[in-house]
């Protein structure tokens, strides 16, 4: 393939070339007396047929959050989320949120419960535009339920996630004891989740299949569910996109639910499911018609059509167009001509 | 524990009380040893599950069959809803309209109906504006029916959109909105604020027309309703439970979902408003200070702008759902607890301070014939009983009745007042010689239909609300207010509370007693 880099772009990264070739002789010299005096100066040497029992890491589902919740990390959080995250969802993403009516009852409250949020996901921008969106009551005792193995893979990222998210992390590949028994505690002490039960960002733009973790913490605390839709992030900074795009979001929340008595985890999960598609169909169409369609089990699904290739593809750009999804905002507003 | 209704008897030690003053108020010194002033009750506690007692409600009415089991495939339902000028102040969203319909229209989705149509009980007055319909019903419902055409608000004056469903052995037609008529099921949401709301008053007067609604609008039903607040001596509705007979042989069926709502008046800062003078704390003294000093010191249009703006926290503290009458007397009598405060014999003067809002100047001005229709046509009728003023007493109202009128809102009111008033103050002598003419004014019609005014005769029924309070008292006086204006109602006009009290002197000498009634919040005098 044709290098289309400019003469004056290549001689730039000649130059950074030579730099960081100087610089990593630089560092070897420095360091080579240490080297040559070895072990203990040097991490040892394994013995042949020897295996050398794996370290806790302590990152990933083991690493420890609580640091996060102290007064100091919670008042800068409080900093992050209310300045520069408002900011961002601000400007990036333009949200209307509505629905928020539905929570009316429990924000009256002396001492509102905590909740369990269940968005759909398709983007990061989608936590924080969940927390900007969350009304105040629950704002700022939150947590984020996040990928182990994406947030808390590495010892910056895991701070970075915990202080600005207050996230906490969850074991996707398995059923973690210890993710589920964190956010136990964690709901027990009064802190709001949010969950997102597809377990990660779309990767083409539709819903994937939902997990059963919000309706297990929901049986079995009695903490209720908030389905959330979110519409538009996907189009904004979807999986794979190396930068955002600017454009218009729609946060809508549900009725707090519980499971009924004798409920099982399985067809909770289903009925926080119905309620996100329902509100997903409300974004596009209306209260009545989704209401209708939820009555007689035509809710357009949150995963898509069944078919394949370009025409699912097709079918998410039609959506898009039906939504607030994608649609960018226009840089000043469209006058008639000046006459 | 809520505390209840209070009547104090005002002594030296007595600080000045609240008199609501339009769009301000003032603290004015009653006369110690003889006056004495009545406080509303404490608001009850609302229903913390609202959306469960509202379903509990909808299928467990009273009288009537589940709402699910009346709800079919292939029905027609018209959900009808009182107006904007229920509840006062509006209350925070969510409005208890939107909560309710939108449990209603989702167990009519639930059992396949199609064919539904919201409609505003509108009666005779204005045209809800659009930001009041999303206000009261919700984005949603609003989102969802409006643009279809399917959210329309009654039309009294379109003869092709009423049906006429006969008439009492009175003489009394009874004549409503036509899809409400043809409906398989009308569910009728209304919100009790006071007494004389809901019943069959919500469905023969909102969805009526003029031609039913002169049968009972007039200044004979008036003077006869011994209070508006007390149904079984109300003229206003016993007329009104008589056509309700004939629309319950004649008409739809009907599903009547009523809510009473706590005395919960004002949110913060105005808190105060709703407190006992002695009961201010330092706040309290600091807020009125700074909000009556700002109000006075604003224009009017800013003022109205501040106090239109105020959301109440009042709340449900009842819904009660099924057939009508079985549904109003629970919800009068959870009304009565509310608001009743038992008030021994009646006083020589009452004094009432007239605040900004009556349920006709909503997002609007109050103007001078509305300032007689909430003094004599709704806070004198504030009783069970008799009248908190004897007959022949002295009324003191405390408002600044300024010569202005909404122009859009209430086009046939400024012709009202320079014209009829200029005639007579007579309800009466009017209604003979001048109503006709206004209730068929193509121009007012015009505006009723198409813009955001009320009908041509509804200037004529305020007049009329007020016909009993007038009939009954010796004198009026509006205490700070125009005097041209004050004069052209027929009153009195004085500059301060000691003035009007030297002018009442002529009627009731120089000792009388006096009643203040402290409203809002409100209240209903048990005069015993």
């Amino acid at each position: 393939m044709a290098d289309r880099r400019s003469p004056a772009q290549r001689k730039a990264l000649q130059q950074a070339q030579r730099a960081a070739g100087a610089a990593e002789e630089l560092v070897s010299r420095a360091t080579a007396p240490i080297r040559r005096r070895g072990f203990p100066y040097r991490a040892p040497t394994v013995p042949f047929g020897v295996t050398v029992p794996e370290e806790a890491s302590g990152l990933g589902a083991h690493y420890d959050t609580s640091w996060a919740r102290d007064p100091l990390p919670t008042v800068l959080r409080g900093a992050i989320v209310e300045g520069p995250m408002r900011l961002a969802a601000r400007v990036l993403t333009d949200p209307e949120i509505v629905g928020v009516d539905r929570l009316a009852d429990l924000q009256r409250l002396e001492e509102p419960p905590p909740l369990i949020f269940t968005p759909n996901h398709h983007s990061h921008l989608d936590t924080g535009l969940m927390i900007r969106s969350i009304p105040i009551q629950w704002r700022h005792k939150l947590v984020v339920a996040a990928a182990a193995d994406y947030f808390f893979d590495a010892r910056w990222k895991a701070t970075l996630s915990a202080l600005a998210l207050n996230a906490i992390p969850i074991d996707r590949g398995s059923t973690g004891r210890r993710s589920a028994d964190l956010t136990r505690e964690m709901l027990e002490d009064g802190y709001s989740l949010v969950i997102y039960p597809e377990g990660g960002r779309s990767p083409d733009g539709w819903g994937q299949d939902w997990k059963g973790g919000a309706a297990y913490l929901s049986g079995r605390t009695g903490v209720p569910v908030v389905p959330v839709f979110i519409d538009g992030t996907g189009a904004i900074f979807g999986k794979g996109m190396k930068r955002p795009k600017r454009g218009r979001t729609q946060v809508v929340f549900g009725t707090p639910i519980t499971p009924d008595e004798g409920e099982s985890t399985r067809r909770f999960g289903a009925r926080i499911h119905d309620a996100v598609a329902t509100l997903g169909d409300e974004a596009l169409t209306d209260f009545w018609t989704a209401k209708q369609r939820a009555a007689t089990g035509t809710t357009p699904t949150l995963t898509g059509p069944e078919y394949t290739g370009w025409r699912r593809d097709w079918a998410l750009a039609d959506r898009r167009r039906r939504g607030r999804a994608g649609r960018r905002r226009v840089s000043g507003a469209r006058r008639w001509p000046e006459l | 524990m809520p505390r209840p209704g209070f009547v104090l008897d005002v002594d030296k030690s007595t600080p000045p009380t609240l008199f609501w003053h339009g769009e301000g108020y003032r603290l004015e010194k009653l006369p110690a040893d003889r006056s004495r002033i009545v406080y509303a009750p404490e608001p009850h506690d609302a229903i913390t599950d609202i959306d469960g007692a509202i379903r509990h409600a909808l299928l467990n009415p009273i009288d009537a069959d589940p709402l699910p089991e009346q709800l079919f495939a292939g029905m027609k339902l018209t959900i009808a809803f009182d107006d904007v000028s229920l509840p006062l102040p509006k209350m925070r969203r969510p409005d208890l309209r939107q909560r309710i319909i939108e449990q209603v229209l989702t167990m009519a989705a639930d059992a396949g109906v199609d064919d539904v149509e919201l409609i505003a009980a509108l009666a005779l007055h204005r045209r809800m504006h659009d930001f009041e319909l999303r206000h009261a019903l919700g984005d949603r419902i609003y989102d969802a029916f409006e643009p279809r055409g399917l959210l329309t608000q009654h039309d009294a004056e379109d003869p092709d959109n009423l049906a006429y469903l006969g008439s009492t052995p009175e003489g009394e037609e009874i004549e409503i909105n036509k899809r409400a008529a043809e409906s398989d099921l009308l569910v009728y949401v209304n919100i009790n604020l006071v007494a004389m709301d809901g019943g069959w008053k919500s469905t023969a007067t909102g969805l009526a027309s003029y031609r039913s609604l002169r049968h009972h609008h007039n200044p004979q039903t008036m003077e006869a309703s011994h209070s508006f607040m007390d149904q079984h001596r109300s003229e206003l509705h016993k007329s009104n439970w008589r056509m309700g007979k004939v629309m319950r042989e004649h008409g739809p069926n009907i599903f009547q979902i009523e809510t009473t709502l706590n005395t919960d008046t004002f949110p913060d800062p105005f808190e105060f408003l709703s407190k006992r003078e002695w009961e201010w704390n330092a706040k309290d003294r600091g807020l009125f200070l700074a909000s009556s000093k700002s109000l006075d010191r604003v224009p009017d249009r800013m003022a109205r702008k501040i106090l239109h703006g105020i959301e109440a926290p009042h709340q449900l503290t009842s819904i009660q759902a099924g057939e009508v009458e079985a549904v109003h007397k629970v919800t009068t009598e959870n009304v009565y607890e509310q608001q009743l405060v038992e008030v021994q014999g009646q006083t020589d003067i009452i004094t009432m301070g007239i605040p900004y809002i009556c349920p006709y100047n909503v997002h609007s001005i109050m103007n001078p014939i509305l300032v007689m229709c909430t003094g004599l046509g709704y806070f004198f009728n504030l009783y069970r009983g008799m009248p908190l003023v004897r007959k022949g007493g002295v009324v003191i109202m405390t408002h600044p009745t300024p010569n202005q009128f909404h122009p859009v809102h209430h086009p046939s009111y400024i012709d009202f007042f320079e014209e009829v008033l200029a005639d007579t103050t007579d309800p009466h002598e009017m209604s003979k010689k001048w109503e006709r003419q206004y209730a068929e004014d193509d121009w007012y019609r015009h505006l009723y239909k198409t813009s955001y005014a009320y009908h041509g005769v509804h200037p004529f029924y305020m007049w009329y609300w007020g016909s009993h309070g007038m009939q009954h008292a010796g004198r009026v006086i509006i205490v700070g207010g125009d005097p041209t204006t004050v004069r052209k109602l027929g009153f009195v006009p004085a500059s301060s509370l000691n003035d009007a009290l030297e002018i009442a002197s002529d009627v009731v000498g120089r000792h009388p007693t006096i009643t203040h009634v402290k409203t809002p919040p409100l209240l209903i005098a048990d005069v015993k």
